[in-house]
């Protein structure tokens, strides 16, 4: 009974890490500049497919190619701003819808290349150090490649909060605060957005990778960690990086407890019903700032 | 100024008469019933689409949490049809009623939310409302419902082979919707509501009730598009949580309202009009052997026009926005 | 040093400067002058690249109207903007040090901290405080300071004195000359007239957008038409 107790905590937390990370992504270029990506499940579904890609022509490891990807997302932020988000910034008229469905297109869009490129079916990563195996530790199962993963969102999120401590950090935080006084002190704030992009996307592309390691890859795979996403940053509060951390491993038991209490396929009911009852209590998340 | 303004009104219903005379002869010459079908298509959602303009677009709550009253009105007079026998005629009414009421339910809690929580509450809400259809098997779980044929009948709004009955039907649905639009933009509502759009903090100290404006017009848009999803679900004859609820159904019942123009009369439809053939026909002639190439499309086109038409396509035409707020001239 | 001629710029229509010709020599103290809505701040928005204009800017042979606004500040013409514009979730030494972020790479660039310190020596003792919770004088010393760790050449203050007692905007005041005496130009736009022309070497007086005045801050100082029709005292 303990044994079983454990093994749902423990595959709540495995899995809630991972859903903190994507959440991450998207809370920073919310907090930033009051942006809802509603591309970001996208964004990770690429860094998945560019996983598989790379898995099977190279044979790389998911651990060994995380850089690669990063820096690849990481591009693809910036361009994203410095494309679209940067124009969407500079309507003035409507701005707030036109920010959504500009990446709400955008999001299409790359659901429609990636099945143009390929193809719908399911794909998976099935060798590697570590894909398959599972550890055992007094009667509970630990998969290995969710284990490894888990560590790699705790580093992700120690390596964000080691970058908002640096100047550049700090930059950051002065643009969300200000986005038109930076400029009077010689900071470029689109140069500040862009990067916050890149990181945003790089972020939720190390989650992807990791993901790749365990889970299917296919086109729409993207969609679903995305509502969880946004869910997990509004619970969280937007903008904080804490918050994004907590309501996502509190949304990974949630949504473990419902699924082995209830029934799997109702897992979410679970999650979502905690979500609108805590912003019943505080309509700006666990942690928001007013 | 009173004079113009109410000119200017009489002016939009000559010109929707027009388009209504036209709308009623255009299917007569068309005898294929794939165009028939693209247009009948495109008039609901330029219903619906309207029906999300009353509160995404006038009361300015951004909802994308539609699909929920499109799936309910759908299922409720399906239900009352397959196990109770009430004509669809009535049940598309009590889908409406029933549609209009969870709409209440859902703002209940998430009026006292604003910006993006308030969007992204609406998705969720309509995500559980979708979840529990999936699994609940009183209302046929992934199964669904097939509405059984019992024969051409404009009670039952049945027609095996003809399309012309739903065409009117769907026409008369459209119709309705734009009727209530025009009736809200000149009335104390369309004004306290546009108040609530453009500044919360200012509507309030004008003396306007913040939380029943938006109770309202989610009232009435969650009513025309609970009956747009029973219109629907006798059109097609069979419903799924998939096909009526699928989140990404909010989508497209919001998108031609804010790509034609939100907050105008004419936006919803010139956006379904452009926007629905578009998606419809991509899909047939690009989704099938492209695969993806109709998504592409579709999401490129979207990108497009918000950012280069950030006021919608009725800027096209030259139909200026009423100037905000107070300097409005609306009755206050 | 800089060259306004025949600047206009306008809110929707509305005109807030017109045919504006202005010029801030090498070295200076300019002080600009006027009432309520005269124009005075959309003047520095306009140098500093915040609002769109017509006519020509020049700053040492640059055209500061094509020139992105952080750009200008790059080039050493800063503004302390009026309601200081701090970013207050920010800790004193994270709004200084944010005010060399530009500088990056240049070893030297945190070295104007010792100016600022001796200029404020309050604020050296409140350095891990959030910017909000500093009172507004000291908001305003930060806004100078975090200016001055651009290394400007061209400082330009919009009313410094704004919502702090006497005794202090002396001393504000007299900062303004000091950080002048370090070879910076300034450009100040103060609603205390007096105060203002005592330190300013010219003057300018704006109403409704226009010069209408301009010269030696004394003369102005002395002028009682100034005084009675333009600004009202
Ligand atoms: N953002 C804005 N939008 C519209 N009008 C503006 C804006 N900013 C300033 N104005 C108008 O431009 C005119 C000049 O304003 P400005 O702020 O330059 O005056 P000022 O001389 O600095 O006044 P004060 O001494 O009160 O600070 C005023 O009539 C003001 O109402
Ligand atoms: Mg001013």
């Amino acid at each position: 009974m303990t044994a079983m107790v454990f093994q749902v905590a423990i595959g709540g937390l495995l899995m809630g890490l991972i859903y903190a990370l994507v959440a991450a992504g998207l809370s920073l270029i919310f907090g930033l500049m009051d942006i809802v990506n509603f591309a970001h499940g996208e964004l990770m579904m690429l860094a998945m497919f560019a996983a598989f890609v790379i898995w099977q022509y190279a044979g790389l490891d998911p651990l060994m190619m995380l850089p690669i990807v990063a820096i690849l997302l990481f591009g693809l932020g910036v361009l994203i701003y410095r494309g679209l988000i940067a124009r969407a910034l500079s309507v003035n008229f409507n701005r707030g819808m036109v920010q959504i469905f500009v990446t709400f297109g955008l999001a299409i869009f790359i659901r429609g290349a990636a099945q143009f490129v390929f193809g719908g079916e399911f794909k998976s990563i099935n060798t590697g150090w570590l894909a398959g195996r599972t550890a055992e530790i007094a009667g509970v199962y630990l998969p290995l490649p969710q284990v490894a993963a888990s560590f790699v969102c705790l580093a992700a999120f120690a390596g964000l909060l080691l970058i908002s401590r640096t100047e550049f950090g700090r930059a950051l935080e002065a643009t969300r605060e200000d986005r038109d006084a930076v400029a009077l002190i010689g900071i470029d704030r689109d140069h500040i957005f862009a990067l916050g992009w890149g990181l945003g996307a790089a972020t939720v592309g190390v989650a992807g990778v990791m993901l790749a390691g365990f889970y299917y890859v296919a086109p729409n795979v993207g969609a679903n960690f995305a509502l969880i996403a946004y869910v997990t940053v509004a619970l969280g509060g937007f903008g904080s990086l804490l918050g994004a951390l907590v309501a996502g491993v509190l949304i990974g038991e949630v949504e473990a407890i419902t699924a082995a209490v209830l029934e799997p396929s109702l897992k979410q009911v679970g999650v979502f019903g905690i979500y609108m009852i805590v912003l019943m209590v505080r309509p700006r998340g666990l942690f928001g700032k007013l | 100024m009173d004079n113009l303004i109410t000119r200017r009104r009489r002016g939009e219903l000559w010109i929707g008469a027009v388009i209504l005379v036209v709308l009623i002869l255009l299917p007569l010459p068309i005898a294929d019933a794939y165009t028939r079908n693209l247009i009948i298509i495109s008039i609901l959602f330029a219903g619906l689409a309207q029906a999300w303009n009353i509160l995404g677009g006038y009361c300015g709550q951004i909802s994308l949490g539609h699909s929920l009253y499109f799936g309910i009105g759908a299922y409720v007079s399906t239900l009352l049809f397959v196990r109770l026998g009430v004509p669809p005629l009535v049940g598309m009414f009590a889908g409406g009623l029933i549609g209009g009421l969870i709409a209440l339910l859902v703002g209940w809690p998430c009026f006292r939310l604003s910006g993006h929580y308030y969007a992204i509450a609406t998705v969720v809400v309509a995500e559980i409302g979708y979840l529990l259809f999936l699994n609940w098997d009183f209302v046929g779980g992934a199964m669904g419902v097939y509405i059984p044929f019992k024969g051409d009948s404009w009670v039952a709004l049945q027609f095996r082979t003809q399309k012309l009955p739903y065409h009117y039907l769907v026409l008369a649905f459209a119709t309705a919707t734009w009727i209530a639009a025009w009736v809200i933009e000149g009335s104390r509502w369309g004004f306290s509501w546009r108040a609530v759009k453009d500044d919360v903090i200012a509507a309030r100290s004008l003396g306007v009730r913040v939380f029943p404006s938006k109770m309202a017009a989610a009232a009435i848009s969650g009513f025309f598009t609970g009956m747009g999803g029973a219109i629907y679900a006798q059109y097609v004859g069979y419903i799924d949580p998939d096909s009526t609820m699928n989140g990404q159904l909010a989508i497209l019942i919001a998108l031609p309202a804010v790509l034609g123009g939100v907050g105008t009369l004419w936006g919803p439809f010139l956006g379904a009009a452009v926007l629905t053939p578009l998606s419809e026909l991509s899909r047939s002639y690009l989704g099938g052997s492209g695969r993806g190439v109709d998504l592409m499309l579709y999401g490129l086109v979207i990108v497009v026009v918000a950012l280069a038409r950030p006021a919608g396509l009725v800027s096209l035409f030259g139909i200026r926005r009423r100037p905000k707020g107070v300097a409005d001239g609306s009755p206050a | 040093m800089l060259r306004l001629e025949d600047v206009s710029a306008s809110y929707r229509g509305l005109r807030a400067l017109q045919g504006v010709s202005l010029e801030v020599g090498k070295g200076e103290i300019v002080a600009v002058v006027g009432a309520n809505g005269a124009g005075k701040s959309t003047l520095l928005k306009a140098i500093s690249g915040q609002v769109a204009t017509e006519g020509a800017i020049d700053f040492e042979g640059q055209d500061l109207r094509r020139i992105r606004p952080h750009q200008i500040a790059r080039l050493g013409v800063n503004l302390v903007p009026e309601g200081r514009r701090l970013f207050p979730r920010l800790s004193v030494e994270d709004n200084l040090r944010l005010g060399a972020y530009a500088k990056r790479g240049d070893p030297d660039r945190f070295k104007p901290l010792d100016l600022v310190f001796s200029l404020f020596p309050r604020l050296q003792e409140r350095l891990a405080q959030r910017a909000e919770t500093l009172s507004g004088g000291e908001q305003q010393m930060l806004a100078i300071g975090r200016a001055l760790m651009t290394q400007p050449r061209l400082l330009m203050l919009d009313e410094p004195s704004q919502g702090i007692m006497p005794r202090l905007v002396d001393d504000i005041l007299a900062a303004i000359v000091r950080i002048r005496g370090l070879g910076v130009t300034i450009l100040l736009v103060e609603q205390r007239l007096a105060e203002a022309l005592e330190i300013a070497d010219r003057a300018y007086v704006l109403q409704t957008g226009r010069v209408v005045m301009s010269g030696a801050a004394r003369d102005i100082a002395g002028n009682a038409d100034v005084r009675r029709a333009y600004l009202g005292i």
